[in-house]
Formats: structure tokens, sequence, C-alpha cells
């Protein structure tokens, strides 16, 4: 405490790196405002790649390094981007960094590039990075921003594992590709198909909206 | 190259393999453009359209200037790009000809550069080999088959408001479930036509 209150008069410009501003940003995108419960941003991949464990958890990856890669950088450039042009700009970023990130999927992780097809790709339109880079790193400092970015990202990887620990589970009985319960747990197809996505969404988000509601009762009391 | 004709890839992006319920392409403003009939018929024709000629033109760039010119690894900036330039174009000539429409779309005009489901009709119009004229037919049943659901989708939140669903489920949980009916039903149809 006294240690830091002396570097804070010998330095008086100079702030903490991480201070109370970024840890409000962190857990705000982690829990309070999570991208998938509170925004619902970025539905598509979180549906469309969460049949299988191992694919959500290269997605979700993927993402939280594209994410918070992108709004930090957007950060950067904030002020030199003309106002019109600056969702292009953007995009533009976000989509530099998709490329990095599938080419070298490609190069050291063939068989996950397969499978995850066209969605590494799409990425590039998922509202949550566009929501992010254009409803905070805009406005705010680097730091700031890549905290925001990673706790958004964070956030969202969380979210599309466990759909996708649900959704392997439920549908084919299997954990990363390891049976579990088997001959007791009859595997149901339906989850890992279009319409099981949904449903398991919509009761995660039913299922948190209830803990938030726990949550907000022993508040009052 | 497969050798569907046309016409049935329209019909098929329509019903078995409608990009929204199958693919999951273009969630985030199906979700928040379905509150009111209106505003999902207005996006549902400018996404037709724009997805529709943009897939079009990728195409047009994807064999005549992308692969001659070996750029294979930047063809999402390509399309991107393509997508972005069209969507402002589009943008300038509603504010200029029709201003009712144009603020009725309101901010979701610029986010359509956003929307997946112009972009990944881009790249499935690509990684199927379509030929031209069955680019043109994916890309506009494409964009109706977004529409459609659109259109469904309002019609039955406009039943869910008047619904006394558990607390928890209200908002994007239940519209979440109701989706998840509409895609099983839209399961029914497979089998009428294959595309993949």
């Amino acid at each position: 405490m006294s240690a830091s209150n002396a570097a804070s008069i010998a330095a008086p410009a100079a702030k903490p790196l991480i201070g109370p501003k970024e840890k409000a940003a962190f857990w705000d995108g982690l829990l309070n405002n999570n991208p998938i419960f509170a925004q619902v941003l970025g539905i598509c991949s979180a549906l469309a790649v969460t049949s299988k464990l191992e694919n959500s958890i290269i997605m979700g990856v993927g993402y939280f390094v594209v994410l918070s890669l992108s709004t930090w950088v957007v950060s950067f450039i904030r002020e030199s981007v003309p106002h019109r042009i600056r969702i292009l700009v953007q995009v533009l970023v976000v989509c530099i960094f998709v490329i990095v990130l599938d080419q070298s999927l490609k190069a050291f992780y063939w068989q996950g590039s397969k499978q995850l097809g066209p969605y590494v790709a799409l990425m590039i339109t998922n509202t949550l990075t566009l929501g992010r880079t254009e409803g905070f790193s805009i406005q705010n400092k680097p730091t700031l921003a890549l905290v925001d970015g990673i706790g958004n990202g964070l956030g969202y990887a969380v979210v599309l594992i466990v759909l996708g620990a649900v959704r392997e589970f439920l549908g084919s009985g299997t954990l990363l590709g390891t049976p579990i319960l088997a001959g007791i747990y009859q595997p149901n197809q339906i989850f890992i198909l279009a319409p099981g996505a949904f449903f398991v969404l919509g009761c995660l988000i039913a299922f948190t909206n209830w803990l938030m509601s726990l949550g907000k009762k022993g508040a009052k009391k | 190259m497969n050798e569907t004709g046309a016409v049935l890839i329209f019909f098929a992006a329509l019903f078995t393999n409608n990009i929204l319920l199958s693919n999951f392409l273009g969630m985030c403003h199906w979700l928040a453009c379905t509150r009111n009939m209106m505003s999902a018929v207005g996006l549902g024709i400018a996404i037709t359209l724009v997805t529709g000629i943009t897939t079009m033109l990728n195409f047009v760039m994807y064999h005549f200037v992308i692969v001659p010119l070996g750029l294979e690894s930047l063809t999402f900036l390509f399309f991107i790009a393509m997508i972005a330039a069209f969507v402002q174009l589009a943008e300038m000539v509603i504010e200029r000809f029709s201003l009712k429409l144009y603020h009725a779309l309101g901010v979701f005009l610029p986010l359509m550069v956003v929307n997946c489901t112009i972009m990944g009709a881009a790249i499935f119009m690509y990684t199927r080999e379509y030929s031209f004229v069955q680019t043109v037919g994916w890309g506009f049943g494409a964009g109706a088959g977004w529409m459609l659901s659109a259109v469904l989708l309002a019609s039955l939140r406009k039943k869910l408001q008047y619904s006394h669903a558990p607390v928890i489920f209200r908002g994007a949980g239940l519209v979440m479930i109701t989706a998840g009916f509409m895609a099983l039903t839209f399961m029914g149809f497979s089998g009428m036509v294959a595309i993949e």
C-alpha cells in the first residue's frame, strides 16, 4: 500500500496497469454482461460449431485470441480513422486476424480446420466482434479495450465449451470422443442436429436467468 | 461440380438447406429484427437483394480475380471488402431515394456488413463449386430463405407476447426454444432435394 502510494507520488501520471476500471470491464464481459446470455450476440457460431466438444474448444480459443487482439488494435487506431468508414476499418482489422488464424489452423491442425469449415471465416461477421470494437474500443484506451476483449472472449469461450459438452454428451453419449455412461444412457441424435442446438441454448439462457434471479434475491435480503 | 438446376437450388435453399435453420447464419439480425412484422419484411427484402447481388459479384471476383492471381488465402478479405462496399452503396442509394425506408431500417442497414447470411452464402458458393447460373439461384434462395424464417418467427413472436411463459424463459430463452421447433419442422423437408 505504502509502496504504491510512494510510486504514485513519484510518478503521478503513471497509473497501475490493472485498475478498478479494468477489473470492472473484465468481470462485466465474463459474467454480468456475458456476450451470449446478456448481449445475445454472436449466436451463429455458438450454435453451429458446438455439436462436438473438441470443435467448441478450438472455436472458443480461436475466437478469444481474435477478439482480444482486434479490440486492442482498433483502440490503437481509433483517433486516426474517419468516422464514416470506421465500420469498414474495424471489419478489415478483424478480417486480417481471422485470416492469420485460418491459415495457421490449416497449417498446424488440418483436422480441426476441416471440421470447422466455413465457420472460422464467419468469425469476421460475428456481430460480437463489431459490438465490442464499435461499442467499446472506439471510445477507450488500448489497455482497457484489451481487458474488455479478454473478458468478453473468455465469457464467450466458456459458454461455447459448456454448450459443446452438453450437446456432445446428450447427442452422442461421448465427451471429446470418449464414451461416457455407455449402456446406461441412450444418446439422442436430435441434440447434435440443428433443433437440439436451439433447445439447449434456450434452456441454458433460462437457467442463467434463474441463477441471476437467485443472486438478486440474495442481494435484497 | 454438381449438376443441380438453379431453380432446384433456389427451392432447396428455401426449405431443405435453409441458411438460418440448418446453418445458423444470420442469427443476430434474426433475433433483433423480428419483434415486429414490418421490420422483418423490410430487412428480409434488403437481405435477399444484397445476398443475391453480392454472391454474384463475389462469384465473378473469385473466378476472375482471386484464382487467376493465386490469392486464395486472402479470399475472405476480398469478399468482405466487396460486401462492405456494396452495402455502403446500397445505403447511399436508399438514403437518396427512400428516406422512409432508410429510417425504418436504421442501424441495421450498415450492420448488414456483418450479417453472416451474406458472407456465408459467398463462402458456400465457392466451397460447393457452383456455376454462375447455380450461384444466382443459391444467392437469392439463401436470402429468401432468411426472409421466410424471419417472417415466420415474427408472427410466432406476436403470439408469444400473449402467452404466460415462466419468467426465466421470457426473452431470448423462449425465442430460442421456438426457433428449435421451427428447425424441427423444417427438418421434415429434408430428403426432398440435396444440394450439399
